[in-house]
C-alpha cells in the first residue's frame, strides 16, 4: 500500500512497523513532526506505544537506553542542536552499547531555515564510533528503520539516522509493509556500570566493533554505485544523490552513499575508476575530509573544501548542477521591488505585551541589557521591540544575565519560555540562587511550546513551585496576566522585581493564542457531534 | 508529463491545504509527487513557499531548479514576485491580486503591478472579494485553487474537486461544499 508522507512521517511510521517500544523527544524543527505522527497513530496507540514528550534531549536519550536496556525498541528524536544536549549520554551510549534496538534520530537544518547553526550530525556518529544512515528519499527513511533497528540489535551498539530540513518536511508516496510485532528482548542480563575499568574494556569492544560497522557499511544496500560514463565519480550521500540525479540522470559515474562509516572499498574503486571524484554532501564537508584522508592530498577530490560546492548553506539542485557543469535554464530576474517578510509574534500575543511592559520599565534606567533564549519570543530581537542582547543556547537567558550581573552590570534581566525553562533554564537559575545574583528572570508563560506547534510543556502548572523550590524568595515569584489593560500593574511589579538586589522571578501567564483558537475549536466540534 | 509549481503566500494564508489537495489528487491519480514545505519559524506571518512537483515519471529533486518552475501560485502578488528566479522563461503566474500588508515598507502596488505585467503569463483575481462574494470569506485559498486549475493540464478539475470532497470530508458536508463553491468560482473566473 502507497501513502503519502513526510520524511519525519516516514520515518515515525517505519519505527512503529519495525516493532517500536517507545519514542523520547523533545520538539525542535525539523524533527518534531516524527513524534506528533507517533503519538496520532492508531496502530502506536493501540500497542501503548511511549510518545510523551520528553523534558530535554538527554533525559529523552537516558529513557530510551532504559527501555533498551529492558530490551524494547527505542527511537530518540531531535534536531540537530539537540544532540549538544543528549551528547553526554549519547556518547556513552556506545560504550555501554544497547540490548534492544536504539536508533537516534539527528534532523540537521542545513541553511538554518530555523536554527541557530548548521552543525552536521554525522560528526556525532563519527565521533561516538557508531553507524549512521542518512535517507536520501522517503521511500529510504521508511525502509531504514528497520534496517537501523536491525543493525543496532546485530551490534550491539546505537545507529544514527540523519535527515536534513528538505527530506524531514518534502512530502513524497511510500510504499508501506505490515508491521512486525513489538519487539521485547526482555531485561538486560548484563550491567552497564562505566566505572573506569569497566569502560576501559568496554572501549575496546568498541573499538573492535569498527571492523564490523565497516562490513556492514562496505554490503549495504543502501550505499550503491552506478556507472554512467565519463571520468568523474560523483560521490552523492544522502538527499545529495537527488540532485545529483537531478542534474545528470543516468549518465554519470556516481556511488550513492547512505550509510556509515564510509565504505572506503567502494570509495577507492570509484577513484581508481576516475581521475577525479567530486563529494556531493548537505551540512558540512564531512565526508570530504575523510575522502581526501583515504585517497592522499594528490588525488583531485572537489566539494564544499575546494569551492566547487559553496561552503555553508544547503545543497540546491541550482549548486549542484553549477558544481556538475550542468548548464543551467535561462530565467527571469529577480524582482527589484521585493521586500522581505520576516516571521514576527501572531498579533494578540502575551510575549508582545511582556516586551512592550519591559521596554518601557528598562528605558527608564540609564542602560539595560535583555539575555533571550528560543523559542517565539525570540522574535523580540526583531522591530518593533528590538529587545534581546542575545540568544544563544537553551537556558541560556538566565545564565548569561547571571554571568554579567556577576560581573556588575545593572539590570540584567532574562526573559525566557516555559517549555525552556524546564528544557535548560532550572539548573541556571539555582545558580542564580545560590550566587544571590542579582538578576530578574521573565518566564514568559504561554502553557505550551509555541514555536513547534503547540506541544505540550512539562513544566506547566508547576514553575512557582519549582522557582520556590530552587531558593528563590516566595515574595519575589511574581506572577501577572500579559493583557494591554493590565500594562501599569505589570511595569510596577517588573519595575519593583528589577529593583529588587538578588534574584527575582516575573511569569507573565496567558496561553498562546494559536493554541487557545486551536482548542476552541476542538471544543466546538465535540459540542457539535455530542 | 509533468508540472512544477511553486506554492507561496504568508503564513496563516492556507498554501498548505492548497498543497495538500494537489498531492492528495495526483496521488489518487497514480502521478509521481514531490512536495517540500516549510514548517517553524516561517510560518509566523512571515513569507512561505512550497515546492510542488508532479510526474507521471520518477523524480528526484525535492526542490525545483531556478528557471523550471511551469507555474507560480500565489496568495498575494508581492510574494509571487519573490520567487521570479524560479519560474520558466515561458511560465505562469496565478496569483491573487490584494496585497497582504503586515510590513512597514511593502512596495507601492503600481511597482508590483508593472513587474507582473512584464511577465508572459499572468492570471490574477481578486480572491479574497469572489470568496466573500460565494459566502466562504476564509476560502480565498480555494478561489485560487480554482483558478490555477485552469492551467493544471496534469490534473483535471473534477480529480480535484474529489481531493476537495477527500480532505474537508471529517469537516463535514456544510465545509466541503463551502469549498468547492469557492474552488468552481475561481474555476469559472
Amino acid at each position: 500500500m502507497k501513502k503519502l508522507l513526510l520524511g519525519d512521517e516516514a520515518i515515525a511510521l517505519g519505527a512503529i512497523h519495525a516493532g517500536l517500544g517507545g519514542v523520547y523527544a523533545y520538539p525542535g524543527t525539523p524533527s518534531t513532526e516524527i513524534t506528533e505522527f507517533i503519538q496520532a497513530d492508531s496502530l502506536a496507540r493501540e500497542r501503548k506505544v511511549h510518545s510523551r514528550w520528553c523534558t530535554n534531549e538527554k533525559t529523552a536519550m537516558e529513557a530510551a537506553l532504559g527501555m533498551s536496556y529492558a530490551g524494547r525498541r527505542a527511537l530518540v528524536c531531535m534536531k540537530h542542536v539537540g544532540m549538544n544536549v543528549a551528547a553526554d549520554a549519547f556518547v556513552n551510549s556506545a560504550i555501554t552499547g544497547v540490548h534492544g534496538g536504539l536508533v537516534v534520530v539527528a534532523a540537521d537544518d542545513p541553511s538554518m531555515h530555523s536554527s541557530q547553526n548548521e552543525q552536521d550530525s554525522r560528526f556525532y556518529g563519527a565521533f561516538a564510533m557508531v553507524p549512521i544512515m542518512e535517507p536520501s528519499n522517503q521511500q529510504e527513511a521508511y525502509d531504514m528503520m528497520q534496517s537501523a533497528f536491525e543493525l543496532s540489535e546485530k551490534l550491539r551498539e546505537p545507529v544514527i539516522v540523519r535527515v536534513v530540513t528538505r527530506l524531514a518536511h518534502s512530502r513524497a508516496a511510500v510504499e508501506v509493509r505490515n508491521a512486525a510485532e513489538v519487539q521485547n528482548l526482555g531485561i538486560c542480563q548484563e550491567r552497564w556500570v562505566l566505572l573506569p575499568g569497566i569502560a576501559r574494556a568496554r572501549y575496546a569492544t568498541l573499538i573492535d566493533k569498527q571492523a564490523d560497522m565497516l562490513a556492514a557499511s562496505e554490503a549495504s544496500v543502501y550505499n550503491r554505485q552506478e556507472c554512467g560514463g565519463g571520468s568523474l565519480g560523483i560521490i552523492a550521500c544522502g538527499i545529495g544523490y537527488n540532485y545529483v540525479k537531478e542534474a545528470v540522470g543516468n549518465s554519470a559515474n556516481i556511488l550513492k552513499v547512505s550509510q556509515y562509516p564510509l565504505p572506503q572499498g567502494a570509495i577507492r574503486r570509484l577513484a581508481g575508476e576516475n581521475d577525479a571524484v567530486i563529494v556531493v554532501e548537505d551540512g558540512q564537508p564531512v565526508v570530504e575530509q575523510q575522502v581526501k584522508a583515504l585517497l592522499g592530498a594528490e588525488y583531485p577530490l572537489k566539494g564544499r573544501l575546494t569551492g566547487d560546492l559553496p561552503r555553508t548553506g544547503e545543497l540546491t539542485p541550482d549548486n549542484v548542477a553549477v558544481a556538475l557543469g550542468v548548464e543551467q535554464k535561462p530565467m527571469h530576474a529577480p524582482s527589484a521591488v521585493v521586500a522581505p517578510r520576516p516571521p514576527q509574534l501572531c498579533q494578540g500575543c502575551g510575549h508582545r505585551d511582556v516586551y512592550t511592559a519591559l521596554n518601557q520599565v528598562l528605558a527608564t534606567y540609564p542602560d539595560y541589557r535583555i539575555f533571550g533564549d528560543i523559542g517565539c519570543y525570540t522574535l523580540g530581537a526583531l522591530p518593533p521591540f528590538k529587545a534581546l542582547a542575545s540568544c544563544v543556547d537553551m537556558g541560556a537567558s538566565i545564565t548569561m544575565a547571571k554571568g554579567a550581573a556577576d560581573a556588575g552590570f545593572f539590570p540584567s534581566v532574562a526573559i525566557i519560555g516555559d517549555s525552556t525553562f524546564t528544557h535548560s533554564g532550572m539548573t541556571g537559575l539555582l545558580d542564580a540562587v545560590n550566587d544571590k545574583s542579582n538578576i530578574t528572570v521573565v518566564i514568559s508563560d504561554n502553557l505550551t511550546t509555541g514555536m513547534t506547534g503547540g506541544q505540550d510543556s512539562a513544566g506547566t502548572s508547576k514553575f512557582e513551585a519549582i522557582c520556590v523550590a530552587l531558593g528563590v524568595e516566595p515574595e519575589h515569584v511574581r506572577v501577572v496576566v500579559p493583557l494591554p489593560k493590565n500594562m501599569d500593574e505589570i511595569k510596577r511589579i517588573l519595575k519593583e522585581e528589577i529593583d529588587y538586589p538578588g534574584v527575582s522571578v516575573v511569569i507573565p501567564r496567558r496561553e498562546c493564542i494559536q493554541t487557545a483558537a486551536r482548542k476552541a475549536r476542538e471544543a466546538r466540534k465535540a459540542k457539535e457531534n455530542a | 508529463m509533468k508540472i512544477d509549481i511553486i506554492l507561496c503566500g504568508v503564513g496563516g494564508q492556507g498554501i498548505l491545504s492548497i498543497a495538500t489537495i494537489i498531492g492528495e489528487a495526483a496521488t489518487k491519480a497514480g502521478l509521481n509527487l514531490k512536495q517540500a514545505e516549510v514548517h517553524g519559524m516561517s510560518q509566523r506571518g512571515g513569507d512561505v513557499q512550497s515546492h510542488l512537483r508532479l510526474s507521471d515519471e520518477a523524480i528526484y529533486s525535492d526542490l525545483i531548479a531556478q528557471g523550471a518552475a511551469d507555474m507560480i501560485i500565489s496568495m498575494e502578488p508581492m510574494e509571487s514576485l519573490r520567487y521570479l528566479q524560479y519560474l520558466a522563461a515561458d511560465g505562469k503566474v496565478v496569483t491573487g491580486s490584494e496585497p497582504f500588508v503586515n510590513i512597514p515598507n511593502y512596495p507601492e502596488m503600481a511597482s508590483v503591478q508593472s513587474e507582473l505585467a512584464a511577465l508572459p503569463a499572468v492570471d490574477m483575481m481578486d480572491i479574497d472579494a469572489v470568496a466573500k462574494s460565494v459566502g466562504n470569506p476564509r476560502g480565498a485559498n480555494m478561489v485560487l485553487l480554482g483558478m490555477a486549475a485552469r492551467h493544471i493540464q496534469i490534473l483535471s478539475a473534477g480529480e480535484l474537486q474529489d481531493a476537495i470532497r477527500t480532505i474537508f470530508a471529517r469537516k463535514g458536508d456544510a465545509v466541503v461544499e463551502a469549498n468547492l463553491k469557492a474552488f468552481q468560482a475561481g474555476f469559472e473566473g
